[in-house]
């Protein structure tokens, strides 16, 4: 209830100051889009179509490679878990890399893999990717050793071990690791589809700087908010399920 | 010879002969244990008792498998322990209940790695909660028991396993006091059915008289056995009786001597 009030008084705000500012003028009401201009670009855009496609191919890119980070991110963090010598190999190569604000390297990626899907995906999978091997590997190696004594000693061996103590013991840790790793693929397909793409979410809001058109703007960035919100109330759905005993008390 | 004579059925012998343990702290290599040699009978339970630091915890870790020794032997039934193993079964003082199963699925947890069919699993889980008497809360989770009911699901998934040593460090270390003399009664009343080999670690000398067949006091620390007591009291035993009291005392003085040498 409390949430929703927030919500409508944010909007009735962007109102108040957008129609506010067209009345008294204080700055070209151009530079200030307000709702209904918003609304009005976004029926268009779904009418023509192009909202929903380019809705679709961000998300498509925003799947694939945070799919791709997630799947290389796990199998890693499990090596360098489970495996002294992987860890000391792969660590500093990691952390020499990881501080390196991976939008430096984005035009490497537009060298190496063209202006096509691939560019994206992989800037993205490359994005995401650290943040979710740094939080995989450390829940993995946070695994309480008592837990893993009392399973021992009832008999588990070292697969044991590893699928039904240290991978459930470390779930809640891996979620949180890929939520957010999920954010931060919406974060930073923005910035791969403002080089050279010709659609996506991204690209609207290029589109819309281009031809000078705030509204068209304001429409992108709040479509990004809204994929954001729901593919973070999924997963945060999906946690609820998944670690029901955490949630009791 | 367990002081009733009587062991269960797969209950184990333990045997340490001239056990060393050093920790390295700092470079510097510090004894916890000294020559340690001890024979535990099958069915016999036996209490480790000494002042906290006295080293009766590294003892039993390195019967559990958790620790090896620097020097010296620890056998089960003639074999060298190596490792951790199903056959000796381990209460922790903190529980260690695996947080994300049900109360069943926590008793069910050896059997299920054995590979027992999932209804003898079911079977199993039903017997030994039913015997610690937490039948009725099998569905719920760890986070929603009291201290006390975790270490029922604790000893519950030891014995479920079917070991057939139990090792409990402490268990009832964490509980509160009327808990705890419960919790003693429970496993005195379950020990009588069960007769395992069981090595009960403690500081307090009224749970080690009230529970064990023999009590080995370790002197404080480097740990080395002091003296050993058979505790010759009915197997249903009674704290207020004039022999529990003369143990009790007897005991409570060899302790204090250690304790005292503990802080000079």
């Amino acid at each position: 209830m409390i949430r929703a009030l927030a919500l409508v008084g944010m909007l009735l705000a962007w109102a108040a100051v957008t129609y506010g500012n067209r009345a008294v003028e204080v700055t070209s009401p151009a530079l200030l889009p307000t709702p209904g201009e918003v609304a009005a670009v976004a029926v268009s855009l779904a009418r023509d179509g192009s909202l929903g496609r380019d809705l679709l191919v961000s998300s498509g890119r925003i799947v694939a490679g945070f799919g791709l980070a997630a799947v290389a991110a796990l199998v890693l963090g499990l090596a360098v878990a489970l495996y002294a010598p992987a860890r000391l190999a792969v660590e500093p190569m990691i952390e020499f890399v990881r501080p390196i604000p991976p939008l430096a390297f984005l035009p490497m990626f537009l060298v190496w893999f063209g202006l096509g899907e691939t560019s994206k995906v992989a800037f993205i999978a490359y994005t995401t990717f650290f943040p979710m091997f740094v939080g995989i590997t450390a829940s993995l190696l946070r695994v309480d050793v008592m837990l893993l004594r009392a399973a021992a000693s009832l008999g588990a061996t070292r697969r044991d071990l590893l699928r039904r103590v240290a991978l459930p013991a470390a779930l809640p840790g891996i979620v949180v690791a890929l939520r957010l790793g999920f954010g931060l693929a919406i974060f930073v397909i923005v910035g791969a589809e403002f080089m050279g793409a010709d659609a996506g979410v991204g690209n609207l809001i290029m589109e819309g700087r281009t031809f000078f058109n705030p509204a068209q703007i304001v429409t992108g960035a709040l479509l990004l908010g809204i994929l954001g919100s729901l593919a973070n109330a999924l997963l945060v759905a999906v946690e609820r399920r998944t670690l029901t005993w955490r949630a009791l008390r | 010879m367990s002081a009733t004579g009587i062991a269960g059925p797969g209950s184990a012998r333990v045997q340490l002969e001239g056990l060393y343990k050093s920790f390295s702290v700092d470079g510097r290599s510090l004894p916890a244990l000294i020559d340690v040699s001890l024979e535990v009978q099958a069915g016999e339970l036996l209490c480790l008792l000494g002042p906290s630091g006295c080293g009766k915890s590294t003892l039993l870790n390195i019967v559990a498998g958790f620790l090896l020794p620097t020097r010296g032997r620890a056998l089960v039934d003639g074999a060298p322990i190596t490792g951790p193993g199903p056959e000796r079964g381990v209460v922790f003082q903190e529980y260690v209940l695996f947080p994300w199963l049900t109360v069943a699925q926590n008793v069910e947890f050896g059997p299920r790695l054995k590979g027992a069919p999932a209804a003898q699993c079911r079977q199993i889980a039903a017997r030994y909660l039913e015997m610690v008497g937490l039948r009725e809360h099998a569905a719920k989770f760890p986070v929603q028991l009291s201290g006390g009911m975790k270490q029922r699901v604790a000893i519950a998934r030891a014995l479920a396993n079917g070991p057939s040593i139990i090792l409990m460090d402490e268990p009832f270390g964490a509980l509160d006091a009327q808990t705890r003399e419960v919790m003693q009664e429970e496993l005195s009343r379950i020990q009588r059915v069960e007769h395992k080999t069981i090595v009960f670690v403690t500081h307090s000398i009224r749970e080690a008289v009230y529970l064990a067949d023999r009590v080995v006091v370790l002197t404080s620390s480097p740990g080395r056995i002091k003296e050993v007591f058979t505790i010759k009291l009915p197997e249903a035993r009674d704290r207020f009786a004039p022999e529990f009291i003369r143990y009790e005392s007897e005991i409570t003085r060899l302790v204090k001597v250690e304790v005292a040498r503990a802080h000079e």
